[in-house]
């Protein structure tokens, strides 16, 4: 049978986030339980979570959380690594035996900071130098693959319902600020690590439900930028869309959300605020490419903040929340309720509208 | 006779139970092969002179024609087929080149016909065209390769001049005097009500039709007739032609008999003088001398209008459109060899050049590995025929598409390929008044939108099938696609899967 990244895989799903706008931690503990009640919307061949902040002891460095088929190699990319990073910590992530949760890989996590020299050899960003090197690994070596890349974030993710993968990766031991979580429903093959979400570069990562019909224009247009699409999943593409028009283009979350889910011509044309007019005309006009149609709901999940966006015509559920200063998005309402019982305020964005919250300066 | 004779292509067929010998047929045909024999009231016919443009056939008001292939062969050859022993009888009398026009009736590969196009479901929901807003508006041009804000952070809305479509097809390059004035009036027309563009061809524009400049490319060719400042401002693009799908390598000539009037006057040639473009321009031998020609075009219109360059697909289609990307130039158009003329060498039109599939799928390939698909953007012809080729053209990375014979053929057009002897009965291809006529604009544009507005409705139900909104999500999206029937090769340069993988 072909592994993911050979073919290409539609999924349903799942997704669920939370984030403190004043910065404080909050336990995964949470975060794994709202996955609970959305049980039926996963089919066990995916979970995962992705947590900011939770490495305040490492906060300079990046935490590339990596899969390895086997210990040889590990040996064999700890080498290059070495030749490219400077590592301060090297560790298998602690995880917990647990019935529901088999087959894992060797799973790892390293705090490390690019070598000053090699940055210079390259004349690249620091960022860049990250984003091309984990691109690299996941294209070029066989049996290695970073699955988390941020400074003071982290992805864990596995094959399983997202319930038994935070109880795998021992969730309520970390305390971050914000947290994204994803089930998985993918409608053929077992499953692969890599595969289920979070989808993360750098320090954004995304979960996302949908299938969107605009992916191969999307994947061949940003494909020309570096990116490589290794996994042959929407998650994957939309994370690199995502860099590419924030890091790379430098627009604004909200004007990267009027690409990816831009307005209707008409709606354009409808506009009395001519700034906002010429703005989305010009966006449209400007990245085409980079429209994406079909389902999705997404959360975006970067340092400070989460985004969470649907397509334009609202084809999948997703809802959001609030409550003192917590805010909860999930693909339905019970996961909100089992967060907070008491949220206030709980409305469905309208499609193509994004929700931007941002933790207030300073606090994380 | 005797050698030289060649039996008919056509007989006429008249059921004289139904003819009433009105003479409509006589009147309606420029070959002159019907004629009223006085002396018993009967209609006869001289079938050497029929090309089965099906113009007696319409208009007869008692259906009391038909045009029918004729049975008379020569002894059956599997190598030596009938048309090319008739071609050697035909060069051995006159000593000349042969001459066709519109595409290639021979049998060359159609690779639309080899793709199939997907649709959703279950995993994602099919989007009905009715109910939901469907997009099919597409701005041709460069794309600039970073965004640009001003001191205070604000983007700056600037872009290099595009052009706007309302859905992706374009009428493509016909010339005055290759074609009538009341086709040019019907196609310049119809553009401007669907919100989409004609092309001038090397002609000239006739100063009756720079009102329409909105809705017109201008083309510059090799022999650059009626070019001038004017006309460059005039319309909303302008197409540099390099090459023709139908003959690419070489150039056109329009014999002097159809340089009369205002086809001279356009073309600024004087009357009666062939008009003759050459098979470079001979300002362009690399490409270098491109991209000066680029420039001086848009310095001429102050680089307010996109420019095209229209390209035969050749074998080395890909190397080339690369470097015209690179020359300034905002749009390439790529015409392929099943492209449509109103003249060309038989050989060279059934011989010479590439399928359009083929040239498209290497040229949009090879941009995005380059890393510069969005210098420009592409168009492509040569031959579209229905809603479904565009659906698979923009899938496979076309922008948009160019139709020409499919337009021609709203106009009453029927395919008998004897555009070269200036005698269109439907009064398209002939600069006759008596035939142009025959072609009235009102009704030619009408049918042109009808064409259109059809075509946009197929557009649209492919596209909500496949769960695609915009036309920019199809644009590229090769996994929309599967070929069927064809080698791992072919497959390869397209760029999609196998059905059923």
């Amino acid at each position: 049978m072909k592994m993911e990244g050979q073919v290409r895989i539609p999924s349903g799903c799942a997704i669920a986030a939370i984030i403190s706008h004043d910065g404080n931690r909050m336990s995964g503990e949470i975060i794994t339980n709202a996955m609970k009640p959305m049980h039926d919307r996963s089919n066990g061949l995916g979970g995962g979570f992705a947590g900011y902040g939770i490495y305040p002891e490492h906060k300079d460095f990046y935490a590339l959380h990596m899969f390895f088929d086997d210990r040889a190699t590990r040996k064999t990319c700890e080498v290059f690594l070495k030749e490219r990073f400077e590592i301060v910590k090297s560790e298998r992530i602690p995880t917990r035996k647990i019935p529901a949760i088999t087959d894992e890989p060797v799973i790892w996590r390293y705090f490390a900071a690019p070598l000053k020299s090699v940055l210079a050899n390259l004349q690249l960003a620091e960022k860049e130098f990250v984003a091309r090197t984990v691109m690299k690994i996941n294209a070029e070596m066989k049996g290695a693959y970073v699955f988390s890349s941020g400074k003071n974030m982290g992805t864990f993710k596995a094959v399983g319902f997202p319930e038994d993968v935070g109880m795998f990766y021992k969730l309520e031991e970390y305390e971050g600020y914000s947290w994204t979580a994803h089930g998985r429903y993918p409608t053929n093959t077992p499953g692969w690590w890599g595969g289920a979400h979070p989808f993360t570069l750098l320090d954004w990562s995304i979960v996302h439900n949908g299938e969107i019909s605009s992916y191969d224009a999307n994947r061949r247009f940003i494909e020309m930028f570096g990116y490589k699409c290794t996994l042959q999943t929407d998650t994957e593409v939309i994370t690199y869309i995502m860099d590419y028009l924030i890091r790379v283009q430098g627009l604004t979350l909200s004007e990267a959300a009027s690409v990816i889910a831009a307005p209707f011509w008409n709606t354009i044309e409808g506009k009395t605020d001519l700034e906002d007019k010429h703005k989305h005309t010009y966006l449209r006009t400007m990245f085409p490419s980079l429209l994406i149609t079909g389902p999705f709901s997404i959360v975006l999940g970067f340092n400070g903040g989460l985004m969470a966006l649907n397509d334009r015509l609202k084809l999948r559920s997703m809802v959001v929340g609030e409550k003192d200063d917590r805010i909860f998005i999930a693909s339905e309402e019970a996961a909100i309720r089992t967060m907070e019982p008491n949220a206030e305020n709980i409305w469905a964005p309208a499609g193509g509208e994004p929700v931007i919250i941002k933790v207030k300066d300073g606090a994380f | 006779m005797s050698v030289e004779f060649i039996y008919p292509e056509f007989e006429v067929i008249r059921n004289t139970d139904r003819c009433i010998a009105c003479r409509v047929c006589e009147r309606q045909c420029a070959n002159e092969v019907h004629s009223f024999r006085k002396e018993d009231g009967i209609m006869e016919a001289d079938e050497t002179k029929c090309v089965n443009c099906q113009r007696c056939v319409s208009l007869c008001p008692k259906r009391a024609l038909k045009i029918i292939k004729s049975d008379c062969t020569f002894r059956e050859n599997a190598n030596w087929q009938n048309d090319t022993i008739k071609e050697i009888y035909k060069q051995a009398n006159s000593g000349g080149v042969l001459l066709s026009s519109m595409g290639s009736p021979k049998p060359l590969p159609v690779y639309w016909e080899k793709i199939l196009i997907n649709a959703s479901q279950v995993t994602n929901p099919p989007i009905d065209p009715l109910r939901e807003p469907m997009e099919t508006r597409v701005f041709l041009g460069k794309k600039p390769k970073k965004i640009q804000r001003d001191e205070n952070g604000k983007l700056k809305y600037e872009l290099p001049p595009q052009i706007e479509l309302s859905m992706p097809i374009m009428f493509s390059a016909m010339s005055y005097g290759s074609i009538s004035y009341n086709a040019h009036a019907s196609l310049a027309r119809a553009a401007n009500k669907l919100g989409i563009f004609y092309n001038t061809g090397e002609g000239g524009l006739h100063e009756d039709f720079y009102c329409y400049g909105d809705n017109t490319i201008v083309q510059v060719a090799s022999g650059r007739f009626g070019v001038y400042e004017e006309y460059l401002r005039a319309g909303a693009a302008i197409e540099i032609k390099m090459g023709q799908g139908a003959k690419p390598g070489i150039g056109g000539h329009l014999p002097g008999a159809k340089i009369v009037g205002d086809v001279s006057r356009t073309r600024m040639i004087p009357q009666g003088s062939d008009a003759i473009s050459p098979a470079p321009h001979h300002d362009i031998y690399s490409i270098e001398d491109l991209c000066q020609l680029v420039s001086s075009l848009k310095e001429a219109t102050e680089y307010k209008k996109p420019v095209i360059v229209k390209i035969a697909a050749v074998h080395n289609i890909a190397a080339i459109a690369s470097g015209i990307a690179r020359s300034g130039a905002d749009i390439i158009a790529i015409d392929g060899f099943r492209g449509g003329t109103g003249a060309a060498p038989t050989r060279i039109r059934d011989n010479v050049g590439i399928p359009v599939e083929l040239a498209l799928a290497a040229v949009d390939s090879r941009l995005r590995e380059e890393g510069i698909r969005n210098y420009v953007s592409l168009v492509v012809g040569g031959s579209i025929r229905s809603a479904s080729d565009v659906v698979k053209a923009i899938a496979l990375g076309a922008d948009a598409c160019y139709i020409a014979t499919a337009a021609l053929l709203a106009l009453g057009c029927h395919l008998c390929r004897t555009c070269q002897s200036g005698k269109c009965n439907w009064g398209i291809a002939t600069q006759r008044p008596e035939l142009v006529e025959r072609l009235a604009p009102d009704t030619g544009s009408k049918r042109l939108i009808n064409l259109m507005n059809a075509w946009r409705h197929e557009i649209k139900e492919l596209m909500g099938g496949m769960g695609i909104n915009s036309i920019e999500s199809l644009c590229g999206n090769r996994l929309m696609l599967r070929g069927i029937g064809m080698t791992d090769k072919e497959l390869e340069i397209l760029g999609i899967s196998h059905a059923g993988a």
